[in-house]
């Protein structure tokens, strides 16, 4: 591998891991959420840190060039990133769902106890009488 | 002080429950039905503020003494007043959910207030309100669940173009496969459900993207019993309904893929 790539490679890796770790830190990523960015960055640094390894992995995985089994990889971890939040957001949409439903029965069974409160009962028992 | 403080709460937590029997023989009596079962019409309305009046002034002339639980999805214009105005209980969404959220809305509702029958409309005035008495009708039978009101059992002045007509007819013809009975119009918002059938509605089994062939399918897998028959419809005025535009290819691809996921999954899970 070209020395240049593997030197960016490794200063980008090192900046993600180091990034995630610190946006953990101050509470604006949840631990769940960094996992896939730690396990991603970690097995990118590995990767392009140690030659042997990344010998390995490329004829594993048939590749020709070492650094198409980076992006390789790069693309699978995104992959797995991207579906994961996915299926999140979808849980989200049917939490949301969920919420505005339950806000919007609410909001009316409220304003139903408004009204009987404003009117007791044995009024609108007369007005009914009154209807029928 | 804490636990003082949790005591408010809890003591108007009380108050709700007992108040919450009485509450539909005071607010929704206007001259009660005698001898029909607790039933409850929902219509989900998006900026309908036009046509909601009209639609509720004739529900309420052909069948009065049924309360009317209006589904308010996020309008921007005054279609809650305006359903309030007219006699009806409003449940406002605070933003815009689409159709089947809103419509599930009042299904969740219906269930939980013991409703009998739920009879689902829709806002534009497409469907004629003298109907709502066969589907109530025809629903209370022993042996159905769900009454669809179908409008092509009947010659009426329904006119739909030509797409449209042909994806109800291809949705149709795969539910009737898969439901072992001819079902002709999937598509129909003009239905009645009874007891286990709203509650299953409310359920999380419910698509709420755009319930329809697919939901038809999924009940009679689920062992509830689907009947159509023919009613009024009428060429909403103004404009097109839901399956439109863009939407419409979104619409095949999810109907396709939810008839399959839903054929697929086994009805003992879940």
């Amino acid at each position: 591998m070209p020395p240049k790539i593997q030197i960016i490679s490794i200063l980008i890796c090192i900046f993600l891991v180091a990034y995630v770790f610190e946006l953990v830190r101050r509470k604006h990523l949840s631990e769940e959420y960094s996992m896939g960015w730690l396990v991603t960055g970690t097995s990118m640094l590995a990767l392009s840190v140690s030659e042997g390894l990344l010998k390995w992995v490329s004829e594993l995985v048939g590749a020709t060039l070492f650094t198409s089994t980076l992006f390789f990889f790069g693309l699978l971890f995104l992959m797995v990133i991207c579906l994961h939040f996915s299926i999140r957001i979808s849980a989200l949409t049917n939490q949301v769902r969920k919420l505005t439903q339950s806000i919007g029965i609410l909001d009316l069974e409220k304003k139903t106890l408004e009204r009987q409160i404003r009117q007791p009962t044995w009024q609108s028992d007369s007005s009914n009488l009154e209807q029928l | 002080m804490k636990a003082h403080s949790y005591q408010a709460p809890q003591s108007s937590l009380k108050q709700t429950v007992i108040l919450e029997n009485d509450e539909f023989e005071n607010t929704f009596i206007k001259g009660p039905l005698k001898g029909h079962p607790k039933t409850l019409i929902i219509i989900p309305a998006y900026n309908e503020e036009k046509n909601i009046g009209a639609v509720l002034g004739t529900i309420q002339k052909k069948v009065p003494g049924i309360p009317i639980l209006v589904i308010n999805d996020g309008s921007s214009d005054n279609t809650e007043s305006v359903a309030r105005s007219h006699g009806a209980n409003v449940i406002s969404l605070p933003y815009n959910s689409g159709y089947g959220v809103a419509l599930q809305t009042g299904f969740i509702y219906a269930a939980r207030k013991n409703f009998a029958i739920a009879i689902q409309m829709d806002s534009d005035g497409q469907h004629d309100p003298k109907n709502v008495k066969d589907l109530i009708e025809e629903v209370q039978k022993d042996g159905v669940d769900v009454v669809i009101g179908s409008r092509f059992l009947e010659s009426g002045s329904y006119k739909s173009s030509f797409a449209r007509r042909t994806g109800i007819i291809i949705f149709g013809k795969i539910a009737s496969i898969f439901c072992g009975q001819k079902v002709t119009d999937p598509t129909s918002g003009f239905q009645a459900l009874k007891g286990r059938a709203i509650h299953f509605a409310a359920s999380d089994h419910y698509p709420p993207d755009y319930p329809d062939a697919d939901f038809i399918i999924l009940m009679h897998r689920h062992g509830l019993k689907v009947k159509e028959i023919p009613v009024t419809m009428h060429a909403s005025p103004e404009k097109e309904s839901m399956h439109h535009g863009h939407k419409t290819i979104y619409y095949i691809f999810k109907m396709f893929l939810s008839i399959f996921v839903t054929v697929l999954r086994s009805v003992s899970k879940r």
